[in-house]
């Protein structure tokens, strides 16, 4: 009996004691270390939130590097397209340019060649004419030298105009 | 025979839980002749006024009685009072000196003394009057061992977070902060409403606690107090959960108790004694769940010891120490699942009472 019979002694020792320790820790202990646990906890937490946040800007960084890349990759061919093509019109301009200089050299060439072959052809054919008239005076000269001579070119000539 | 008491002395207590008086002045010869297991136990897991460590060593407790004003004196004056011999029943007892004059002690219970300086006895009870007894007794000093303790531990975990702010815990915080989480997260957390625990966690953190570190020095050796297989300690922890329950149970609480929700009126008129005592046989199944528990390991362990001493050979130091030795080892974990149980349905009934209507 006497083992389950509560003694008011420890009875009151132990609620005093308890009380007290209740009181205190809960002053010096309890709030404190909570405090801080929940703090680290918050940290805790957001530090995972930012990593997540933080992956998720690093991943629309990177889709966005990769956007740039490609519009710089495209502005690129764009680019070396465009000067390709002007390379292109330049080297045809260029071409054109040129042939109608040539042709232009071409004809005014011709041009003054026609003009030196006709002066050319005009001197020879006053050359030849003087020739002619040279030879002709010389032919002339020895048909007539006698009567026999000039008889026969007169009759010839006459044949001539005849049949003309 | 004084090296034969002194070994005797000497085993039981480093391997009991604290020191066992064999042989007491006066009627020494007699326990000599027959080791009384029961009343050895007995003796073991009841308060005392004194701590008796080993040996001779002994810590005499200063009394305190409340008895027409407050007196005070060492327990001295009765473990070196006169020793009397009732010559109906042959009870013997202690009648203090000194500044006790007028008390007189018997197991360890205080009385006051008739005109002639004796008890009176029916049987094996005394007659006399008692006086309040508020001694510092051997369990109330291992309670006030316990609280420092408990005070020191967990001022120097606090400290460290103040010291070093929010970071991982390592030494002392590191051993505690889980048992401090495991009650704020799965006891009171899982048990009481969501919004509402915050309230409850340094109760039960504090009981939690209380009863650990408490169950734990009582398994020291030579120190070791049963305190928390003392029923008045049970009864104060329990009473303070059944205030807490009462003075936070909500609208809901009460019109479960007096009027629950869908019972036909004349079922109620029975229903409602049946509620009403469910309030308190909660409480008394915590007082005597943590009092028959704790007790009892102690028991299992004095009784694996005493073997020795009933068989009167070493030899069974063989068998009773490696037992003794398991069984500690047992009791230390129950040590941690009662103080577990006890936090754990305090936030249950806490929890009931707070609980909102659905």
């Amino acid at each position: 009996m006497d083992l389950i019979t509560p003694n008011i002694g420890l009875a009151f020792w132990t609620l005093l004691v308890f009380m007290l320790l209740l009181f205190i820790l809960t002053k010096f202990a309890w709030k404190p270390i909570l405090g801080a646990v929940k703090a680290r906890e918050k940290n805790i937490s957001e530090s995972l939130e930012l990593a997540v946040k933080t992956k998720a800007e690093m991943a629309a960084l990177h889709a966005q590097n990769e956007n740039l890349l490609k519009e710089t990759l495209a502005q690129r061919d764009e680019i070396v397209r465009d000067a390709k093509e002007t390379a292109t019109k330049m080297v045809e301009d260029a071409k054109s340019v040129s042939k109608i200089e040539a042709e232009k050299i071409i004809i005014s060439a011709r041009q003054a060649i026609e003009a030196e072959k006709a002066s050319a052809i005009s001197e020879i054919r006053s050359q030849v004419a003087d020739l002619s008239v040279q030879i002709a005076e010389k032919i002339i000269r020895k048909e007539l030298s006698s009567d026999d001579k000039q008889k026969a070119l007169a009759s010839d000539l006459a044949q001539d105009i005849n049949l003309n | 025979m004084v090296l034969k008491n002194a070994i005797k002395s000497i085993v039981l207590s480093v391997m009991t839980l604290f020191s066992v008086t064999v042989a007491h002045a006066g009627h020494g010869a007699k326990e000599e002749a027959e080791f009384q297991v029961v009343e050895t136990i007995m003796h073991h897991i009841k308060d005392a006024h004194e701590w008796h460590v080993l040996g001779d060593i002994t810590f005499n407790l200063p009394i305190i009685l409340l008895d027409n004003g407050i007196k005070s004196f060492s327990s001295a004056e009765f473990y070196h009072g006169v020793v009397k011999t009732d010559s109906i029943t042959g009870n013997h007892y202690t009648v203090a000196t000194g500044k006790g004059l007028g008390y007189a002690m018997f197991h360890e219970k205080i009385y006051k003394t008739d005109a002639n300086g004796e008890l009176r006895f029916e049987k094996d009870h005394v007659k006399n009057a008692k006086p309040y007894d508020f001694s510092i007794t051997k369990n109330t000093t291992s309670l006030l061992m316990g609280s420092i303790i408990i005070l020191l531990i967990m001022f120097s975990t606090a400290k460290f977070y103040k010291k070093n702010g929010a970071i991982a815990p390592r030494g002392i915080a590191g051993f505690i902060e889980p048992l401090i989480i495991f009650v704020r997260d799965d006891i009171a957390k899982d048990s009481i409403d969501i919004h509402k625990y915050h309230r409850f966690v340094p109760y039960l953190l504090t009981i939690f606690f209380f009863i650990l570190i408490n169950n734990i020095t009582g398994l020291i050796p030579l120190f070791g107090a049963n305190l928390t297989g003392n029923i008045a300690v049970t009864v104060v922890l329990a009473s303070l959960t059944l205030l807490v329950t009462v003075f936070s149970g909500n609208k809901n609480y009460w019109r479960h108790i007096f009027a629950t929700p869908g019972v036909p009126v004349p079922l109620l008129i029975i229903m409602m004694p049946i509620e009403v005592i469910g309030i308190f046989t909660k409480p008394f199944a915590l007082t005597v769940r943590l009092f028959a528990n704790i007790t009892a390991g102690h028991i299992i362990i004095l009784s694996l010891i005493s073997i020795i001493f009933i068989n009167k050979s070493a030899a069974w130091g063989f068998l009773s120490v490696p037992m003794a030795l398991f069984i500690s080892v047992l009791e230390i974990l129950v040590a941690f699942l009662q103080a577990y149980l006890f936090t754990m349905l305090s936030a249950l009934f806490i929890g009931a009472a707070v609980e909102e209507a659905h």
